[in-house]
């Protein structure tokens, strides 16, 4: 069977149903875990304090602020090329997941470059970067729900989504094209000389996971409801035809 | 309780946010799903 054969909506509404459950209870575990290992049981930072601790919702949030508009891409681009509705659908109802966790990284952000950086907002490379991502994550919301016919709203959001996915590479990378701003670089590295502590690093890395989980299982829920939201207007429409 | 030191503000606020956002987000997602649900099984059941 081909990949996208699961882009059916029918077979989608099959093999996700088993599945949501699941992804839930995964989430809210590596959630929990880490969070409560992050906050209860590691030690402060040598130089940050206690704020150190923001890190395991700083990190995993932006982290998905970003990898989410990249799915929209990718969602979005099968959608100009193949034309699949789910995949549309997907990116849709990524947006708003989305756009949590871009304001949970600009918030935690703030609030943590205040005691550090004597500030809670910088026009830093890439604070501004991330807002503009914010911005357009509100943008392609918006335009969803104004435009009224499904596939022009999909091709529209589309080459936004595409033309937002500057912002979303600029925040990851803005650090690195400007050698300037507050925001320090990469926290995480596979070099284990440059990488965090292990103290931090794998409470971290299970949060991480968390958000990530909490994130496919959010996005899987939300399709499932646009492809119900998709077919109640279809049998609405051939009830007014007939 | 870990003891927060000077910046127990900050680290509190930044998990109380942070979950409620969290929080409002599922609860948004999963009051929407359950109504489109019962609203296409309406739909469904009246032909």
């Amino acid at each position: 069977m081909s990949m996208w054969e699961y882009a059916n909506p029918k077979l989608f509404m099959g093999w996700t149903r088993p599945v949501l459950p699941w992804m839930f209870a995964s989430a809210g575990v590596c959630l929990v875990v880490g969070l409560v290992w992050g906050f209860f049981f590691t030690p402060d930072d040598f130089r940050q304090g206690s704020t150190v601790k923001i890190i395991y919702l700083h990190v995993p949030s932006a982290l998905m602020a970003i990898n989410a508009w990249i799915m929209m891409l990718v969602a979005s681009l099968i959608w100009v090329v193949r034309r699949h509705h789910v995949s549309a659908l997907a990116a849709r109802a990524a947006a708003p997941v989305g756009v949590v966790f871009t304001l949970i990284a600009l918030f935690t952000g703030g609030i943590w470059g205040q005691p550090m950086w004597g500030t809670y907002w910088a026009w830093d490379p890439r604070l501004t970067s991330f807002l503009i991502l914010f911005l357009f994550y509100l943008g392609y919301i918006a335009l969803w729900e104004a435009i009224e016919d499904p596939d022009t709203a999909a091709d529209l959001t589309s080459v936004l989504c595409m033309v937002g996915s500057v912002f979303a590479i600029l925040s990851r990378y803005a650090v690195l094209f400007w050698n300037q701003g507050l925001h320090q670089g990469a926290s995480l590295s596979l070099d284990k000389e440059e990488n965090i502590s292990d103290v931090f690093w794998f409470p971290l890395l299970v949060c991480i996971a968390g958000f990530v989980l909490l994130f496919v299982a959010l996005v899987l829920m939300r399709t499932r409801t646009e492809i119900r939201a998709r077919r109640i207007r279809a049998l609405e429409a051939r009830a007014r035809r007939a | 309780m870990p003891d927060l030191g000077d910046y127990a503000i900050e680290v509190l606020s930044a998990y109380a946010v942070s979950i409620l956002l969290i929080g409002v987000l599922i609860w948004l997602s999963w009051r929407r799903y359950a109504k489109v649900r019962a609203s296409l099984e309406k739909v469904e059941k009246n032909g």
